[in-house]
């Protein structure tokens, strides 16, 4: 009636090579670049369910069997974890990718200084903490093959269970090797185990949906009969334990992060950000679904099933009960899967590193003599150190199961692993979120956390024969009752893990956060500390190599023999190109040994890269000098930049005004040009006339009365000349400002008595002048001779030009801001607005020349005189005729 | 450079995407309270496993469809870019 032996092994056997050839296929499409579908989130959210390990896959049923709904909360952590994606696993998959990380301890190493000493601390707790684990897995494993082997009928009961278990290590031990150290790809991922992952985690939903579906449909008959099944079973009152229930969900999220294998599927084996915005709703999903059955199949095998029968084994057990063979087959395969997926994972990941953090160090520091130069392949020691390592790891793991017993005691051992690996939470988050994490503070809670964990949970769990005596379990070490492992500082009455959670969880970050506050890290790690938070900000790389003082030959050596020649090759060569060189070596600038150092981490880890590169660029990468100098240049850039704006601003200034200038002087020149033509027409005419009537006296035959009237023409138009050249020199002495001005007290009405007297003994023409006399008894104090000057210029041009018949100007003084206004205003017709702007220019005369009888020099000096004594004299329009205003300080 | 050169006006589409993604970061928070919820029934005596079972799967089922919900629109509205530049000044503090 049982399954025979063989056709198990048969099958299981089958199973393998089936998974042989997915690896190999998915890693041959790969390598051939044809990997489209392999970034496809399906594949990565299925990928995590190596969260789902053997023990949730029979010790679920187990665990609800024994304290009903509690073991929801074992799915309830990574849940929220994943829908928080938003939060901490965004950031953790980008500075996975910005830093190319390779484990969890590279990246704490990383974070804190590439503190090479953190990796072995992450190490060693990851190892101890997942050893138990994996003995765990092959215990699932020779258990459902003990369940087979005892159901069937004889021929087998001598297989020794713990050959099973070693033939199961040895298979496993192969198989990663094969597929998880094929190459040392350069950012560590495994496509073909990945694959081989998901295919399991389809296998092992699919196993236990299948048994949950027999259960409710096919044992009980529909939901609504499970559901009484539930309310009569012994689990139907849940007796809930907060402390467990709030506890565990917490346990199980931290775990979901920290655990290695977690960690490796979650963030290294991550192709794409988009994966995980998929995975967020997608994998609590799976999680969900793996769970829905858990409380049916217990109920159901808690009622068929004999008392003594193993609960953690119900979902084998009760196919095999109602005599399903091939329910039983797939159930098995489901286990098998869940037992193989996890410990593949864990064991590359453990491998990387075990081979980063310990190996390569030690490697390197044994021959520091040599130098990272010398010959020989590092990437064969890489990949033997890695295949060692993963050897080792199940090697561990069997000797664990093999001496431990497989006892009941490794079913507890789940949640204590968990417990362990958790304590580098506080490192983690700490080191993504807080710029003041640092080293010393992370190791020293690591060291507290993990410590109070071996104390109150790790060492205790090995029962009372084991380390711990049963006198020291309930009494404490030397009778110190407040050291009791189960009731730390008096604390009792907790579930134990709960209460080693609590304790391990509060010291570690407590140190972890006290010892941050106090200590100062080093400039690496405040670097690296600046690039893991502010990720989002920059992902490109700052320059952890501040001198350039490698010799790039030696740089490639090592770069090939890690990544191999030609991945070396194309890097420096392309690097080279980048710099504008021929040939494969660039030059040896920060940016680049940046840009290496990050190549080789990951393949290597960030610590042991760090050293290689370190041993050929010479000692200290970065110190305060560096990174102030660092500083300072930016700062010096900055500056720069900012004075060459100012110069440029300034030049832009300059140009503008010399354009300016030199308009000014086109102009100018045109205006001297237009001068010359003016004076030499304006001396030209009188002399004309001179030279003409000169001529004429010369002719003897002309009466005295014609004498007479010709020297009285030469006469005027000598006089005319002497004026034209006095107004001249004036106005040349007054542009040149070497006009002596002096400067006296006199009254306002005083000089434009004198003005007015001058005029009308100048002109003697019948224009009416209006005054105001009292506004007019202003004293002033300035050269009054040329005020006069400027008056007598402005009375005669009214009496000039003025065409009304009573011609009358209106003089008006008054004083405004601070500003003494005289306006002459006359009635006649003003002057036309295209005008105005031109009647102060030298030749300006807008009638004919035998109206004005002058030059036209007359209004320009007046402007010229007006500005020497402070003042002005300008046009006003819009008055009933000509009108001038003439402004003055007001003397003080 | 301490001052942030964030705008303080966002188009709306971007604005959207912000909210969007304020919702993806109080889900968990919710989930938590809803998940934390027999607490509150704990040291009542007995309680029915059948009805806080399907109490337990609904609510994660409703979890599951908002962060569906929520993590695709956040994916649609920024296909290559999943991070909205700025936002790490705020993961930073």
């Amino acid at each position: 009636m049982a399954l025979p032996f063989n056709i198990l092994v048969l099958v299981c056997l089958a199973y393998v090579v089936f998974l042989f050839l997915v690896a190999f296929g998915a890693d041959k499409r790969a390598s051939q670049g044809g990997s489209n579908w392999l970034g496809l989130p399906l594949i990565y959210t299925l990928s995590l369910s190596v969260y789902c390990t053997a023990w949730t896959f029979y010790g679920a049923v187990g665990y609800a069997a024994r304290s009903g709904l509690e073991y929801v909360t074992i799915y309830l952590g990574p849940t929220l974890v994943m829908i928080g994606w938003w939060w901490i696993l965004r950031k953790l998959v980008r500075i996975g990718r910005a830093q190319r990380v390779t484990s969890i301890a590279d990246l704490i190493s990383s974070r804190y200084g590439k503190s090479n000493g953190l990796g072995v601390l992450v190490t060693l707790l990851a190892v101890v903490g997942t050893t138990p684990y994996i003995a765990l897995q092959l215990q699932s494993v020779t258990l459902s093959f003990a369940v087979f082997a005892a159901a069937a009928p004889g021929g087998f009961e001598g297989a020794d269970l713990s050959a099973t278990a070693l033939w199961v290590a040895v298979g496993l031990a192969l198989f990663t090797i094969l597929f998880g150290t094929r190459n040392l790809d350069a950012n560590e991922r495994h496509h073909g185990v990945v694959t081989a992952i998901a295919v399991e985690a389809v296998v092992k939903l699919v196993a236990l949906m299948a048994v949950g579906i027999f259960v409710v449909w096919g044992v009980a008959g529909g939901t609504t009969e499970i559901a009484s099944m539930i309310a009569d079973s012994p689990i139907s009152n849940w007796n809930i334990n907060p402390g467990r229930w709030a506890g565990l969900t917490f346990l199980s999220a931290a775990a979901f992060l920290t655990l290695p294998r977690m960690f490796q599927v979650l963030v290294v084996e991550n192709v794409d950000e988009r994966q995980l915005a998929t995975a967020s709703w997608a994998f609590p999903t799976y999680l969900m679904l793996m769970s829905l059955f858990v409380v049916p199949i217990a109920v159901a095998g808690l009622n068929v099933l004999p008392p003594d029968a193993n609960p953690d084994l119900f979902v084998l057990t009760l196919p095999l009960h109602y005599n399903q063979q091939g329910l039983a087959m797939l159930s098995f395969l489901g286990g098998f899967s869940s037992a193989t997926s996890m410990v593949i994972v864990a064991s590359i990941a453990l491998s990387t590193m075990v081979s980063n953090h310990i190996v390569m160090p030690i490697w390197l520091s044994a021959r520091s003599d040599e130098g990272a130069t010398v010959s020989g392949d590092v990437r064969h020691l890489v990949l033997t150190s890695r295949r060692l390592s993963i050897g080792a790891v199940l090697l561990l793991g069997y000797l664990y199961y093999h001496f431990s017993g497989g006892g009941a005691e490794l079913a507890a051992i789940g949640l204590i692993s968990f417990a362990g690996v958790a304590q580098v939470l506080p490192a983690l988050l700490g080191g993504i979120v807080w710029r003041g994490a640092a080293r010393n503070g992370a190791a020293v809670g690591l060291i507290a956390g993990f410590a109070v964990w071996a104390y109150t949970l790790f060492l205790p769990s090995f029962g009372e024969a084991g380390i711990m005596s049963a006198q020291m379990l309930t009494n404490g070490p030397w009778g110190l009752e407040w050291l009791r492992p189960r009731a730390l500082f008096g604390l009792a009455g907790l579930d134990p893990v709960v209460h080693a959670v609590f304790w391990s969880m509060l010291i570690n970050t407590g140190a972890f956060i006290v010892v941050s506050l106090l200590s100062f890290p080093s400039p690496l790690e405040r670097l690296q500390g600046a690039q893991f938070v502010n990720v989002f900000e920059h992902s490109a790389s700052t320059k952890g190599w501040a001198h350039g003082g490698a010799e790039a030959e030696d740089l490639l050596i090592m770069a090939q023999r890690i990544m191999g020649a030609d991945e070396a090759q194309t890097l420096f060569q392309a690097q080279a190109s980048d710099q504008g060189k021929e040939g494969y070596l660039p030059d040896t600038t920060p940016d680049f040994i940046a840009r290496l150092e990050r190549e080789l981490a990951g393949s290597v880890g960030a610590a042991t890269a760090h050293a290689m590169v370190g041993q050929i660029v010479g000692g200290a990468s970065v110190s305060v000098e560096d990174l102030m100098a660092v500083a300072d240049e930016t700062q010096q850039m900055l500056e720069h930049s900012s004075q060459l704006e100012a110069q440029q601003k300034e030049l832009t200034t300059t140009a503008r005004r010399l354009s300016e200038v030199n308009e000014k002087l086109t102009q100018l020149s045109i205006q001297k040009d237009a001068f010359l033509s003016q004076i030499s027409h304006e001396l030209r005419t009188p002399m004309t006339s001179i030279r003409a009537f000169s001529e004429i006296l010369r002719e003897s035959d002309l009466d005295h009365a014609a004498q007479e009237k010709y020297a009285m023409i030469i006469h005027g138009e000598a006089v005319r000349l002497t004026r034209l050249l006095d107004d001249l020199l004036d106005l040349s002495v007054l542009e040149n400002g070497q006009v002596q001005l002096y400067p006296q007290h006199e009254p306002l009405s005083h000089v434009l008595d004198r003005a007015v007297a001058a005029t009308s003994s100048l002109s003697a023409g019948g224009i009416a002048i209006r005054r105001n006399p009292e506004a007019e008894e202003i004293g002033l104090y300035t050269d009054t001779d040329r005020l006069a000057q400027v008056f007598i210029n402005l009375i005669a041009n009214a009496a000039k030009y003025c065409e009304a018949q009573a011609p009358c100007l209106e003089i008006k003084v008054s004083q405004k801001l601070g500003e003494l206004r005289i306006d002459f205003v006359d009635n006649g017709g003003g002057i036309p607005p295209e005008s105005q702007a031109v009647i102060f220019e030298k030749f300006s005369r807008l009638s004919d020349q035998a109206a004005a009888g002058g030059a036209g020099l007359g209004l320009a000096i007046c402007r010229e005189i007006m500005d020497k004594l402070g003042g002005t004299v300008t046009y006003l329009p819009g008055q009933s005729g000509a009108a001038f205003r003439v402004t003055l300080p007001v003397a003080m | 450079m301490s001052p942030s050169r964030e705008p303080l006006f966002l188009a709306r589409q971007n604005y959207r995407r912000r909210r969007i993604s304020d919702a993806a970061r109080l889900l968990p928070f919710l989930g938590v309270i809803l998940f934390m919820q027999p607490l509150l029934a704990a040291g009542q005596g007995g309680n029915g496993t059948a009805g806080w079972l399907v109490y337990v799967f609904v609510v994660w089922v409703m979890l599951i469809v908002v962060a569906a919900i929520l993590s695709r629109r956040l994916a649609k509205t920024g296909s290559d870019e999943v991070s909205p530049p700025g936002y790490g000044v705020e993961d930073a503090r």
